[in-house]
């Protein structure tokens, strides 16, 4: 069971979080404006990295609070965790955006 | 009429709730009284509302008993207060945030209280809620969103130093939790050591 | 005479305490402290099992928990019986009755050990070989055999009467193994006043210094170092002691669990203590302190009951007074077994050892030991034994330096002490994900590059002698607590080293001989030579080939042999062969303990609303629909389901009936931006809804697909009173917390879960508003005051309320919310107000059917994830004004805007009397080929008495094109002809509603 830094409440058990998938998707600003096939991107596709992974974590059953996390995905180290809407100190990761983002992002970087 | 008839009378999920006589003696599991209980939500983590602090660290208690205030959440806190004062806090609260957006929700009958006291009240609590309750990580004047078992609850540790708990969660998973602090109750006694 | 193998002296067993139990039906006499192996042993009892594959008469090999060959099957009482303990760590009391496995029709007598002489065929890989064809023989001749055939004990059928506990606890430092390694650790880490645990999987801490009669630490006898560092430990309030419990998983971020025995070894009544309990540790640091396990020697016919570990045969001795034999010979590669000659010696009996290693290649060891009056041949091999139910001799030859045996010599015995070397036990280090290097000095792989906060010290770490133990493990726990305390320990030498031996040469033809690798699984080092043959190179296909390693022990004597026996048929190193996984459990741990308190009333919560209890009182039957126990109907007299239902469904149409809809998810929107908020997320208009009015919502996914649905009711200007459905109501509440913060931050608006906070008691009929108006105050009930999706706050029976006009039958009806500690009286007082005008109690089914006669959808029952409004008729409500909401560029997307979707159609079926099956499949033509194409399928499906005949709706391909067309359907006895319909069945113009 994983120990996971919420920005909140500090170290809680894995049991109290949910794990919203890969982070730093934002919803387009006008969905209706994006071709069919940028918004099947931003639907459906996702990064699946060896590595140091962006995710979205849900203190659901602690603060409620969502925030974001630097996973490893292959030692489930958490290299750090921050706030909705803000960057991680340690090195680069996909900005947000109103472009689709693609799934070339997040490869390891360790 | 009418009023007199239904109006007063609550009847709360554990009402009838009852203690196996083989609980560990060091232990006490008591229903809450029915109180009131708000949710408030508000963005403004300063100053006070109803003489209730907004600014204490996230997962802390203000108050007593009586009257408290629990922040869960960096927007999120739950206070308690007696039947007769809900009307009177409800209102003082939203003097104090007139101009500001804030939800102050009445969730008195979403709530139900069990109260765990005695010197193994840590180790009881964690037969189902994986958070480390020791004195450094949960001293007293603590309080919590967390899990009991497959139960959502609050978890509070009342200010003072005799270990005193307040479990809160909502009404219908009650029966559950209860049962669940009763059979951990069973489960913390120590074989005798005759053998 | 009783125990005619207990020694006259020693031992910790307390020789005044006598208990009893049965092995077989025998009584077998032990002392309070004895194992059952022990117990056994002292009673000369060496034959306890039939092996795995070939039924060959097996003893007991270890003293502790690597034990592979002595499962027994323990009964204790009550209806508590499981099978595969192992006898050397199951503590002997009183009412004990233990049973041997795997034979028939007796231990002595073992028709099964037919297998022995067949086993030329029973060879590596034979199921594979031998279950191959033909195909159809499979199911009904090879399946039913083999399973038949496998698996050692009998599973217990009687349920678990026992309790079991759950604990989870947080330290500093958890040590494992209360060994001399692990108690250094434990009392270097709690002088630093940090939190530790320290747990062991015997009853007694100790380890090895249990058995140590000889050695001193610091200037005492280990014991009395051992007691008084117990009393230490004993004494700091920051030091949690568990005897009798495993550490059997390390998993993530240092979250170890442990399972604690707590009562099985106590004989008669424990009160409410629990069998077990389960501890879910989550530890700063780690110290693996579990030392190691030894080694058998690879020779024929090595597993005669009688051929024990050489150090199990000294922990007999010395730590239970049992003499496992009068004539020993000890059979070892290596220095250790010369204590345990020792020992044996000094204890009176008659010793002769036998070394692998030539006289230069032995320590001071050997000196030692001939100088107290022991034969030792050195550089001899072993060949064989003899004996059959009990060895009664080795067969042993000198090895000459070019490998060559020469004349074979019998050494007469009653019991075999061998000893391979040394396996350190990185079983927890290596599951915690750490990197293992192989040490060619100790011939083992050592614990190399951590993963997590932990480090190994010990034997576990590779180091053997005492003095050493103690200060790696004193340093280990002190810098586990962030401590620069060192110390060393003066402690007598202990004698180690060995020479590593995968099999020991013979003279005999290897391909004839039986040397067992796996005693578990009866697997011999002739079957991993063949594997290897065979073309299995990699160590975990050996493994499931040959199944050396797996089962119960899962090769803690076995696999370094293994790994060395294929490393030396592939020529290659150990490290390139590498080792196979280590998974948890260290070993087997209960159902029970992982189940805990999780059963009975305890599995799940079971959710219930404050009417549950005057629904039982009615007699209602019920049904979970989530974690909701709901009533499902209320049967009058001898009633069934469908008498009820069709009594409530006519009652309701022309009455007035009473519905608990307590569980309706239900949030309270608040804030400035809340209108905005709601108009984001549904696909209904929000922004012009006045208070006091209600909609009914429809909340899509992304993708476009309905995620969920439910009456708003705008209470005041930003205030919107939300309901879900039940099983939606967490899910829509975190769906919309989601949007709330982590795409529109901007807006100002709070979320509240009231589900609870309300209880809703539907009234739904003609007669409503007539049962319910003397009880009402403050809100004027007239239809023009108060029509149909309004809601309005006042009072009912004195309770505050919110009163929803609103309808999921397609009547008048109301939906009357009131604060749940009041739900009940309230209840009553209407079902009261209602006894003149035929008020019926109506449940869950009686609702569906309801809905169903006018076509309203059931998300999750008309819709299954991938379903849009359109497809289920209601792309009417989609505000057409606005540029964006949640789901709303998806319902453009190409497969959603193409022809031939499934969309919701009525069927009603040519025999008034049929009801479809839901689930049921719709083609248009019987006599197209197979597969037919599926039109789609009926997503409900009922009797509905107010109609008269039956009535279904369904999901059809472009089915809104297909009205009144003729379609076929499946049901159990073939197809039945359907025609298709508009989905609203009664009242179709929707008039009763606004009555």
């Amino acid at each position: 069971m994983l120990l996971i830094d919420c920005p909140y409440c500090g170290k809680r058990p894995e049991t109290e979080f949910r794990c919203g998938g890969q982070a730093h998707i934002a919803r387009p600003t006008d969905p209706s404006a994006l071709s069919d096939a940028d918004w099947s991107e931003h639907l459906f596709v996702r990064a699946n990295p060896r590595g140091v992974h962006a995710e979205r974590w849900n203190h659901i059953h602690g603060c409620g609070r969502w925030f974001n996390a630097l996973r490893d995905t292959v030692s489930d180290r958490f290299i750090e965790t921050y706030p909705v809407g803000s960057e991680p100190t340690t090195g680069s990761h996909p900005s947000q955006g109103t472009e689709p983002t693609r799934s070339t992002q997040t490869e390891t970087r360790a | 009429m009418l009023e007199v008839r239904y109006r007063t009378a609550r009847t709360r999920p554990l009402a009838r709730a009852t203690l196996p006589a083989a609980l560990d003696p060091g232990l006490t599991i008591r229903p809450a009284e029915a109180g009131a209980r708000f949710s408030l939500r508000v963005r403004k983590a300063t100053g006070t509302v109803a003489g209730l602090p907004l600014d204490g660290p996230i997962n802390s208690l203000a108050g007593d008993d009586a009257r408290w205030i629990a922040r869960l959440g960096p927007d999120e806190w739950l206070i308690g207060t007696s039947e007769t004062e809900a009307d009177a806090l409800a209102a003082a609260v939203a003097s104090d945030l007139a101009g500001t957006a804030h939800a102050l929700v009445d969730v008195s009958h979403r709530n139900v209280g069990i109260d765990v006291s005695g010197a193994k009240s840590a180790i009881l609590l964690n037969a189902g809620c994986p958070l480390d309750l020791g004195d450094t990580a949960f001293p007293s004047g603590s309080a919590t969103r967390t899990l009991l078992g497959k139960a959502e609850i609050v978890l509070i540790r009342w200010p003072g130093a005799t270990p005193r708990y307040r479990v809160e969660c909502w009404r219908s998973f009650a029966t559950y939790v209860h049962g669940f602090l009763v059979e951990a109750g069973l489960g913390t006694t120590a074989p005798s050591k005759a053998a | 005479m009783a125990q005619p193998f207990r020694l006259p002296r020693g031992g910790r067993v307390d020789r005044t305490r006598p208990i009893s139990f049965t092995f077989n039906g025998r009584t077998i006499e032990g002392f309070q402290g004895d194992s059952v192996a022990s117990a056994l042993l002292a009673n000369g009892v060496h034959l306890v099992g039939r092996s795995f594959k070939y039924h060959r008469p097996r003893g007991i090999l270890s003293h502790g928990s690597d034990e592979p060959s002595a499962l027994l099957s323990v009964d204790r009482g009550r209806g508590r019986i499981d099978p595969n303990n192992r006898a050397s760590v199951v503590e002997a009391r009183a009412g004990l009755k233990t049973q041997s496995q795997n034979h028939w029709p007796s231990l002595e007598f073992d028709v099964g050990a037919v297998n022995d002489l067949l086993s030329p065929v029973f060879v590596a890989g034979f199921y594979y070989k031998t279950f191959m064809w033909p195909r159809k023989f499979w199911d009904k001749v090879y399946e039913p055999i083999i399973r038949g055939a496998a698996g050692l004990g009998k599973a217990p059928v009687e349920a678990d009467p026992d309790r079991y506990a759950n604990r989870h606890a947080h330290c500093d430092v958890l040590v494992v193994g209360a060994g001399p390694t692990g108690l250094a650790a434990a009392l270097a880490a709690a002088k630093t006043g940090a939190r530790v645990i320290l747990a062991d999987e015997g009853p007694e801490p100790g380890g090895s210094l249990l058995h140590d009669v000889t050695s001193e630490i610091d200037g005492r006898p280990a014991a009395a170092w051992l007691a008084a560092t117990l009393a230490d430990l004993d004494a700091r309030e920051n030091v949690i002691l568990l005897p009798r419990t495993t550490v059997f998983g390390y998993y993530n971020h240092n979250h170890v669990a442990l399972t604690e025995r707590v009562t099985d070894h106590l004989p008669g009544a424990t009160g409410t203590a629990p069998r077990e309990r389960l501890w879910q540790v989550r530890a700063e640091q780690v110290v693996l302190a579990g030392g190691s396990h030894e080694r058998p020697l690879v020779f024929a016919d090595n597993d005669r009951p009688g051929i024990l570990l050489a150090e199990s045969v000294r922990v007999f001795i010395n730590r239970y007074g049992v003499a496992p034999g009068r004539r020993i010979v000890f059979a070892t590669n290596g220095a250790s077994a010369y204590t345990c000659a020792h020992d044996a010696k000094a204890a009176g009996l008659d010793v002769t050892l036998v070394d692998f290693r030539t006289e230069s290649e032995c320590g001071p060891e050997l000196g030692r030991l001939r100088a107290a009056g022991v034969e030792v041949l050195t550089g001899h091999t072993v060949v064989g034994s003899k004996g059959r139910k009990r060895v009664t001799g080795l067969l042993v030859a000198p090895v000459g330096s070019d490998g060559r045996c020469g004349g074979r010599r019998l050494l007469p015995c009653d019991c075999v002490g061998m000893s391979g070397g040394w396996t350190p036990a990185v079983h927890l280090f290596s599951q915690s994900r750490g990197k293992l290097a192989y040490d060619a000095a100790r011939d083992a792989f050592l614990p190399s590059v951590s993963a997590q906060a932990e480090r190994s010290a010990g034997a576990a770490n590779g180091a053997y002698d005492l003095a050493a133990c103690l200060a790696e493990g004193y340093a280990a726990g002190a810098a586990a607590a962030a401590s620069e305390d060192r110390r060393s320990f003066t402690a007598t030498p202990t004698a180690t080293g060995f020479k590593p031996v995968r099999i020991m040469p013979t003279d005999a033809d290897p391909t004839k001989q039986r040397a067992f690798v796996d005693f578990q699984n009866d697997v011999t080092a002739k079957d991993i030579k063949l594997a290897v043959r065979e073309g299995f190179q990699s160590i975990e296909h050996v493994k499931r080939y040959t199944t050396t390693g797996m089962a119960t022990d899962q090769g803690k004597t076995s696999n370094m042999n293994a790994l060395g026996i294929v490393a030396g048929q592939l020529d290659k190193s150990l490290p390139g062969v590498g080792t196979t996984t280590f998974r948890p459990p260290y070993t087997p741990v209960t159902f029970g303990a992982l189940v805990g308190p999780a059963r009975h009333a305890l599995f799940d919560p079971i959710r219930t609303t404050p009417i549950h209890e005057w629904a039982e009182r009615q007699g209602a039957k019920f049904e979970n629909v989530a974690l909701w126990r709901r009533a499902w109907y209320f049967p009058r007299g001898s009633e069934d389901l469908h008498a009820a239902v069709a009594r409530e469904c006519k009652a309701v149409r022309e009455g007035v009936g009473i519905f608990d809809a307590s569980t309706l998810g239900k949030i309270e929107v608040v804030g400035p931006d809340a209108a905005e908020f709601m108009n984001r997320l549904y696909v209904n208009p929000w922004l012009k809804l006045e208070p006091g009015r209600c909609r009914y919502g429809l909340m899509l996914k992304e993708d476009g697909y309905i995620l969920d649905d439910g009456v708003v009711a705008r209470v005041s200007q930003d205030c919107f009173h939300v309901t879900t459905t039940t099983g939606g109501a967490a899910r829509v509440l975190g769906h919309m917390e989601d949007y709330l913060q982590t795409e529109w931050p901007e807006l100002e608006v709070f979320l509240t879960s009231t589900t609870e906070q309300w209880s809703v008691i539907a009234l739904q009929g003609p007669k409503a508003r007539a049962v319910i108006a003397p009880l009402v105050d403050g809100i004027d009930l007239s239809p023009e005051a108060f029509p149909h999706m309004a809601m309005r706050t006042g009072t009912i029976c004195g309770v505050p309320t919110r009163l929803f006009r609103v309808s999921f039958t397609g009547e008048l009806g109301f939906e009357i919310n009131v604060p749940s500690d009041q739900a009940a009286a309230v209840w009553e007082a209407i079902f009261a107000e209602g006894q003149p005008h035929g008020i019926t109690p109506y449940g869950t089914e009686t609702m569906h059917v309801l809905r169903a006669e006018k076509g309203y959808i059931i998300v999750g029952q008309e819709t299954d994830g991938t379903v849009t409004p359109d497809d289920v008729g209601l792309a009417g409500m989609i505000a057409k004004a606005k540029k964006d909401f949640v789901g709303k560029r998806s319902l453009a997307r190409p497969d959603v805007v193409a022809t031939g979707r499934k969309q919701l159609v009525g069927l009603v079926t040519a025999d008034p009397k049929l009801v479809l099956d839901e689930g049921a499949q719709i083609v248009s033509d019987t006599n197209q080929p197979i597969p037919m194409r599926m039109l789609g399928h009926v997503t409900s499906s009922y009797w509905s008495p107010n109609c008269g005949r039956s009535i279904a709706m369904a999901l059809v391909a472009d089915g809104r094109l297909l009205m009144g067309n003729t379609l076929h359907v499946t049901t159990p006895e073939g197809f039945t002809t359907v025609t298709v319909v508009d989905p609203v069945f009664f009242d179709p113009k929707g008039e009763r509603i606004n009555a």
